[in-house]
């Protein structure tokens, strides 16, 4: 099974926002998923230039799929529902 | 972890500043809460819009500067604004309490719940000297006026059925600065209050606010404005602090100096001080740039002032060097906290506070990507110690790494009840019975923990110790540099 690859955006927007407290999951998830998930920092995934007015960050990226409002239990229940 | 008043406030913080550079500041300003909760919205917190929007203009009068207590509910946003940009100088008191979002206690504390058994025995009723007990079909009552919250029953109930209701902000607060009043709502006595921010911190809520000085740094953009970041900002924003200057240039800065560079002088002048007072025989010294502890000493404890050391913070003498160089410039120190606002008052060398939470809301309002910046350099590279005067311990070990005096550290990290406790004994016994040099943080972890930091402590205190890999060592031959 192809290893999960969930980037966190560190984007101004998405770390002032919150997505600073989400770089726990770069400890969270190996201890939890092991080899299955990998966790990286990313640069602005360019979700919050898109409509600021109704802005969710942080946004988070799960292979391809956009989390937004993302707090680590949201990450963490989406991993596992991926798995 | 308050997450959601903190995103709250952050929120509004953005656009007001978005408000201010737009075309018609008035207009948008006066439309952020409904532009935030638009007719049919979810409603996701109170009981209606109405009061959600009422709330939400609350929380715009503090964006703007302003003490809520003082609002009278009708005054248009528009005239706030108006004198916002007018005033020479910020309104005192940092912190102010928006009433209406406070959800109000009552004066009697302690409520019997659905787990009581209506048992024979009744060690409620006997345990209560006030008679506040009576029974109603067969379950235990509190006559509120009787209680006296003296907490017996709870102890005498065996079946753990009565409860006392927590208030967040008055078991933070270490001074008894925040009280509910007659209606039930929170009020900060500015007496006794020193601005540490933990009853921001602790208000589920989000009631509690700080006066933000952005609409003073804003209107002056077109002039010289230096900005002035203290130690703690290491990893509070991406990207290296040599990225942030950049970005905060292009934000509408001038300059940036590191306050670490004003640390880099505390340290020294502090060494010797302490040197000095111990050949004098003094039992301890106090070293704190905190200005909570500054606050704290000045209203309760100021007994403690003969052993307070009186060096000055690193500020002090960056801002005094900042003035110095450029007369005609006005300085915004950058802070993790409320309590400097006090500090940089009584300072004529510091103009303006804002806090890292609303630099950060200027990056977001002016979309600038900070990852995407060059790195700009300082003209001074602080030292390893200088750049840890933000964490607890590291005001200490800096004194300690330059003095030849032998140093015993006592470490006050995060002044609450206890550590108040253990300074009036010091006080009382004219000693520390734990060290020399106490140093003293308001705030739990140090400066990193202060009331309006965006990351958590873990992972600025990371980026920190990388940062510290490359930096140079405070010389300890430089003789003090008294300016």
């Amino acid at each position: 099974m192809k290893q999960i690859e969930v980037k966190v955006c560190l984007g101004t927007s998405c770390y002032v926002m919150g997505s600073s407290y989400l770089q726990e999951l770069v400890d969270i998830v190996p201890s939890k998923f092991g080899d299955k998930v990998s966790v990286i920092g990313h640069n602005c995934l360019g979700q919050c230039t898109a409509n600021w007015e109704h802005s969710e960050a942080p946004y988070v990226d799960i292979d391809g799929e956009i989390i937004s409002n993302a707090t680590i239990e949201k990450v963490l229940e989406h991993i596992e529902r991926k798995l | 972890m308050n997450r959601q008043t903190i995103y709250l406030k952050k929120e509004i913080l953005i656009r007001i500043i978005r408000a201010f550079f737009s075309n018609d500041f008035n207009a948008n300003l006066r439309l952020i809460p409904f532009a935030m909760r638009p007719k049919g919205a979810d409603v996701p917190y109170r009981c209606c819009i109405y009061k959600e929007r009422a709330i939400l203009r609350d929380r715009i009068i503090a964006g703007l500067g302003f003490s809520i207590e003082n609002d009278d509910e009708a005054k248009d946003l528009g005239d706030y604004l108006q004198q916002a940009l007018e005033r020479e100088i910020p309104e005192e008191n940092p912190l102010t309490v928006a009433e209406i979002a406070c959800k109000g206690c009552l004066p009697n504390r302690i409520y019997v719940t659905n787990l009581c058994q209506g048992c024979v025995a009744r060690p409620c009723q006997s345990t209560c000297k006030f008679g506040a007990i009576s029974f109603v079909n067969g379950k235990s009552v509190i006559d509120g006026e009787k209680c006296k919250n003296c907490k017996m029953c709870i102890s005498a109930c065996p079946y753990n059925a009565i409860a006392q209701i927590i208030v967040p902000c008055e078991n933070a607060c270490p001074v008894n600065a925040i009280h509910k009043n007659s209606d039930g709502y929170a009020q900060i006595d500015y007496e006794k209050c020193i601005s540490c921010g933990k009853c921001i911190m602790n208000c589920p809520f989000g009631a509690v606010h700080e006066k933000s000085q952005l609409i003073d740094v804003l209107k002056n953009f077109n002039k010289k404005v230096i900005a002035l970041i203290a130690p703690s900002i290491v990893g509070q924003f991406p990207g290296s602090i040599y990225q942030l200057k950049s970005a905060m240039l292009k934000a509408g800065f001038s300059d940036v100096y590191e306050v670490a560079q004003g640390a880099d002088i505390t340290t020294q002048n502090e060494a010797l001080e302490f040197t000095q007072r111990l050949e004098e025989g003094e039992a301890f010294m106090t070293t704190s740039c905190c200005a909570g502890y500054f606050s704290f000493v000045e209203k309760h404890l100021p007994e403690i002032k003969p052993f307070v050391s009186h060096t000055k913070t690193p500020l002090y003498y960056i801002s005094q060097k900042v003035k110095a160089e450029h007369p005609d410039a006005l300085t915004v120190f950058i802070s993790p906290c409320a309590a400097k606002k006090n500090e940089a008052m009584a300072n004529r060398n510091v103009d303006y506070v804002l806090n890292y939470e609303e630099l950060g809301a200027l990056f977001i309002a002016k979309n600038i990507e900070i990852l995407d910046c060059e790195d700009s350099c300082y003209d001074v590279e602080s030292s390893r110690q200088g750049r840890n005067f933000g964490v607890s311990g590291g005001v200490a070990s800096a004194i300690a790494s330059i003095c030849a005096a032998e140093i015993k550290p006592c470490i006050i990290n995060g002044l609450n009840k206890d550590g108040i406790k253990q300074l009036q004994k010091m006080v009382k016994e004219g000693r520390c019975e734990n060290g020399n040099l106490v140093e003293i943080m308001c705030c739990e972890g140090g400066c990193v923990g202060g009331c309006a930091v965006i990351c958590d402590a873990k992972v600025s205190k990371k980026a920190l110790a990388q940062l510290s890999e490359n930096c140079q060592n405070l010389d300890s031959d430089t003789k003090s540099i008294t300016i």
